[in-house]
């Protein structure tokens, strides 16, 4: 047994987590406020993952970015880019496959605000990106903090798509929850029910901490 | 001077209305749009606001032209320099009254100004308070100096006082009418209480299924009821009983409860909830429906 997957599985979440972010913020605002006809097609596609075998999602990754094939070949010859098991291949990997998780609660965060909130904002001079930053999401903090942590959760959790698109390359792709099959499949139950044991009681007291936040137990935490 | 023609058909609830908007506001007036629920009364405001796009149309506000669909003008929400209060008052609800008003007016915060209305609107002592521990009454007067902190030419409320108690009410009418002539506003308010429209407007403009019908001065609403009486009092129809041959309706005028006899004929058509005018004619009330 061996520190180096749960690391390597708190800093994949943790990457992705972030990347998330930044990406779920501008699509979310645009799937809660656009009146677009194409909207109800990205909406499917972001849920996608929730439903899809993980291990579909990881063949087609496989198959795109494999340098045998034309884009993963371009990626590979332009930019050095290998993403078949490696790390910045899980990371691309798990944004795609937590995306639901943050982009919803955001989504759905932005959705319940009164529209008067935006539309008082505007009348008083404030630009869009100053009304999203300043008004909705301070006052989205509840269904911010469940999207960081369901992603993080989330990404901790994956298994499918990381042996696919990652395999079990130790301190590059081989992550904790690959590490428990791997044990156990060489039948060293002690070592896999360690990486069990660490992985069960972290994911419990970050899902914990996110009932505890959002019911208001923690009051003094959000002021 | 707001001059404004605008169509827009709408997906209101209850099926589609067409708004057909053609009316002119003086520099400085006091106007209240007066209608049904439904009417298009708030998407008259938006338009204006800037918040709904209309189909066609165009508005000028002064000598700028504010929206022209014919030549693709239209000034976003932040250009217009409107002052909006919503029905809903829209305070945010992660600022303090303090935050709320200096947000407003922009980057460079204009503490004078955020300071007078504070005076102004009877604020003092409640800075540091988030909305939600405010009541209704002081929640609704944070919206009213919120808007003016831009210091706006025009200033637009949405049914603004339609949640708070008659004490209140009276209190912050006056409020409405002060900065209306200490700003030198245009003021459009949305109203259906016929005690405030006469108090706060000078014209009235009776909207009707996407249409402004008529304008008419604020008292007109009163006087074109066509009844000679000296008593008359708008009030709501709480309860009809029956007693022997007559009946006993009873109106809720302001707070009191008042018991008016009627015969059969009065009556008819005659339902809970309706608004109706109680007038002595002689010595006996008589009952007119309004609507």
């Amino acid at each position: 047994m061996s520190w180096e997957p749960l690391l390597l599985t708190f800093k994949l979440a943790l990457v992705t987590t972030v990347i998330l972010l930044v990406l779920a913020i501008p699509l979310s605002y645009w799937l809660a406020y656009s009146r677009a006809r194409f909207k109800p097609v990205v909406e499917t596609l972001v849920s996608m993952p929730l439903v899809l075998p993980p291990t579909v999602l990881g063949f087609y990754f496989l198959v795109a970015f494999s340098p045998r094939n034309a884009f993963g070949g371009f990626l590979e010859s332009q930019f050095g880019l290998q993403l078949i098991f490696s790390f910045p291949g899980l990371v691309l990997a798990s944004v795609l496959y937590s995306l639901p998780f943050m982009v919803h609660p955001i989504q759905a965060g932005l959705s319940s605000l009164s529209p008067s909130l935006r539309e008082a904002s505007y009348l008083m001079g404030n630009s869009r990106f100053r009304t999203l930053r300043r008004i909705l999401l301070p006052n989205i903090r509840p269904a911010l903090l469940t999207g960081i942590v369901l992603s993080f959760a989330h990404t901790v959790g994956e298994f499918g798509v990381v042996l696919m698109i990652g395999g079990n390359i130790p301190g590059r792709t081989r992550v904790a929850s690959i590490a428990i099959y791997d044990e156990v499949e060489a039948l060293n139950y002690a070592a896999a029910n360690v990486y069990s044991a660490i992985l069960f009681i972290a994911t419990f007291l970050i899902l914990l901490l996110v009932y505890l936040v959002n019911g208001g137990y923690l009051k003094r935490f959000w002021r | 001077m707001i001059s404004c023609t605008a169509q827009k058909d709408l997906n209101a609830s209850g099926g589609g209305i067409q708004l057909r908007l053609d009316f002119d506001i003086p520099k400085g007036a006091l106007v209240t749009l007066y209608g049904k629920s439904g009417a298009g009364k708030t998407s008259t405001l938006r338009i204006l606001a800037g918040l709904l796009t209309p189909d066609s149309g165009r508005i000028r506000v002064g000598d700028t032209v504010w929206f022209d669909a014919a030549q693709r003008i239209n000034l976003k929400p932040q250009q217009r320099r409107i002052g909006f209060v919503f029905q809903d008052y829209a305070l945010f609800p992660n600022m303090t009254v303090q935050q709320n008003l200096e947000y407003g007016s922009g980057r460079r915060a204009d503490r004078q100004l955020v300071d007078s209305l504070i005076d102004m609107v009877d604020l003092r002592g409640l800075e540091k308070r988030l909305p939600s521990t405010l009541s209704g009454g002081q929640k609704q007067r944070v919206a009213l100096a919120r808007a003016l902190v831009q210091k706006p030419d025009i200033l637009m409320l949405d049914e603004p006082l339609s949640a708070l108690d008659s004490g209140i009410r009276a209190k912050l009418q006056e409020d409405i009418l002060r900065v209306h002539r200490e700003f030198g506003l245009t003021t459009i308010l949305i109203s259906h209480d016929l005690g405030e429209i006469y108090r706060l407007s000078d014209r009235v403009m009776h909207m009707e299924a996407g249409t402004i019908t008529r304008e008419t001065a604020a008292d007109a609403l009163f006087y074109d009821r066509q009844i000679s009486g000296k008593f008359k009092f708008t009030g709501e129809v709480m309860r009809i009983e029956a007693a022997d041959i007559l009946f006993i309706v009873h109106v809720r005028i302001q707070n009191q409860i008042v018991k008016v006899v009627s015969r059969a004929s009065e009556i008819e058509g005659l339902s809970i909830g309706d608004t109706v005018l109680v007038a002595s004619k002689a010595f006996n009330p008589a009952l007119y429906r309004l609507g």
